[in-house]
């Protein structure tokens, strides 16, 4: 319970949020300086769109990773939950956003065909659309006023992660390292909260949500 | 009068015959590391190439994006792979040989076809499957003359290309990860390889093919999307029946035989409406345009499918 605490200055210690959060925009704010200095090769709009969809997916996975993590270590790691969350979620904003601004243009007619057509980008949006209520009720007043209700909630994430597990997948052409390196990650997180997500969802009243 | 323009190499910039020649013996040397640096400026032949048709009215894309940014899964699955994992594919000598339902079968020496003066250049619009253009200046000869030097047979309906398999050379081919079976195949109708647009280029930007772009020969159907370009061929093949083609053995309900650009047929991920314009330096400079109908080349190809239904044979 002492890593922490002789590790880092009382400041950050007390108001890890404060630094933590701006430390998770970085990826954001160097790919657009690296866009736009034109190092992002040939095909920068694309590149971008992908690694901020990644970035989301990385979040999302040391968000679900905390927890069983925690047991293996001796300081607070659950409490990072939220941070990483509403890091996943924004860079899932920024990522859909983009998709529509940048690469599609505001072309809405486009934008609507994907919706309804393309299982892909139905999949990466129903993704997005669950993260959206764990987003907005990742604050205390939400947490007291849901009460049992929010942890009931919060169980959207598995359903989130596992659409944006397939979502990255077929988003390649065909079976690659770098979505097989993923997807195992993502096995590995859930596999480690099996024990966790069975009790969760066991648990009276579960039947719903 | 020029309509369009692109860096020539300066004459200073072009590696020195002997130098070209002398590679192998200073690899022997092993003046290792020299070499690979050598190997990789020297690859490049100035070509005695002229402008052809078709070619009206299009700016190339910077040359570095054309040479940087390859879809060539035998170099490995991304854009750059094929730029940095190709420096050991030796392309020449190299036999490209036509059978099949041919009269006379060819073996041609595509280092001696390097050196012809028939090299006519064709500025060609790009579309990629994945929803993106570039402008080509290819350097090449009409696949329709090679043919008609090979006298396809009269029950002759389709033709076949094959890629080389060299996994010592070519990384990818031994990843265990694309799900791609090698060779590389693709095939067009007969008639769609007698087209006049139908190109089998040696060079882009009045140069030998660079490695990653499908050296030393490669197939340009300006109409199809670029996956029917198929890389350093070494067979052709003219038959009465449609051959098997690679993208389509993978994924059939997503790459079909025709693979005509077409704006009104999208792909199960992706819209084909519009493409991403490659060749912004910058991320929110980058450009889109609306795809046309054969890639523009309707005039020229439309023909060849008429009374067909395009989004069944897509």
């Amino acid at each position: 319970m002492t890593i922490s605490r002789s590790a880092a200055p009382a400041f950050v210690r007390r108001h890890w949020s404060i630094v933590l959060y701006p430390l998770g925009l970085l990826p954001a704010v160097w790919l657009v300086w690296e866009g736009q200095n034109g190092n992002l090769g040939a095909d920068p709009v694309n590149v971008f769109e992908r690694s901020l969809g990644l970035w989301a997916f990385r979040f999302l996975l040391v968000c679900l990773a905390l927890a069983p993590l925690q047991r293996v270590v001796s300081f607070n790691l659950v409490r990072f939950r939220r941070l990483t969350g509403l890091l996943a979620f924004f860079y899932a904003v920024l990522h859909l956003a983009a998709y529509v601004v940048l690469d599609l243009q505001f072309d809405v007619g486009i934008f609507w065909r994907d919706l309804t057509h393309r299982t892909f980008i139905i999949l990466g949006m129903a993704a997005l659309t669950l993260l959206l209520p764990l987003a907005l009720t990742s604050n205390r007043f939400s947490m007291k006023r849901l009460k049992r209700g929010w942890k009931r909630l919060h169980r959207l994430v598995y359903g989130a992660a596992i659409l944006a597990g397939i979502h990255f997948f077929l988003s390649f052409k065909t079976l690659n390292g770098t979505s097989a390196l993923y997807l195992s990650l993502l096995a590995l997180v859930l596999l480690a909260r099996a024990p966790m997500i069975w009790i969760s969802f066991r648990r009276k009243g579960a039947g719903r949500l | 009068m020029a309509i369009f323009r692109y860096p020539r190499p300066a004459p200073s910039d072009i590696t020195p015959k002997d130098v070209y020649l002398s590679r192998r013996e200073m690899l022997g040397a092993g003046a290792l590391s020299l070499t690979a640096m050598l190997a990789g400026t020297a690859s490049a032949e100035a070509l005695k190439t002229h402008p052809g048709p078709y070619s009206g009215g299009l700016t190339p894309t910077p040359e570095e994006f054309v040479t940087g940014y390859n879809n060539f899964y035998e170099f490995g699955m991304e854009k750059d792979d094929p730029v940095s994992h190709s420096s050991d594919f030796h392309p020449l000598p190299w036999t490209l040989e036509i059978s099949g339902m041919v009269k006379k079968p060819q073996r041609l020496d595509v280092g001696a076809l390097l050196k012809s003066a028939d090299i006519e250049e064709r500025i060609y619009r790009m579309r990629c499957v994945e929803a993106w253009s570039m402008i080509i200046p290819w350097d090449g000869i009409p696949l329709a003359k090679l043919l008609q030097a090979a006298e396809p047979e009269s029950g002759a309906k389709y033709v076949a290309f094959e890629s080389i398999v060299r996994p010592s050379e070519m990384p990818g081919q031994s990843s265990a990860f694309s799900g791609i079976s090698w060779p590389y195949v693709e095939g067009l109708r007969l008639d769609e390889a007698m087209n006049p647009l139908t190109l089998l280029a040696v060079g882009i930007y009045g140069e030998s093919l660079p490695n990653q772009n499908g050296a030393p020969i490669r197939l340009v159907v300006p109409w199809k999307y670029g996956f029917k370009g198929i890389k350093s061929i070494q067979r052709i093949r003219v038959m009465d029946k449609q051959p098997p083609t690679t993208w389509n053995r993978l994924a059939p309900n997503e790459y079909g035989f025709y693979a005509n650009v077409n704006p009104q047929v999208d792909h199960p991920r992706w819209s084909q409406a519009s493409e991403r314009v490659i060749g912004s330096k910058t991320l929110f400079g980058t450009k889109r345009q609306p795809t046309l109908m054969f890639n523009g080349y309707g005039e020229q190809v439309a023909g060849l499918y008429r009374g067909m239904n395009l989004h069944d044979n897509f």
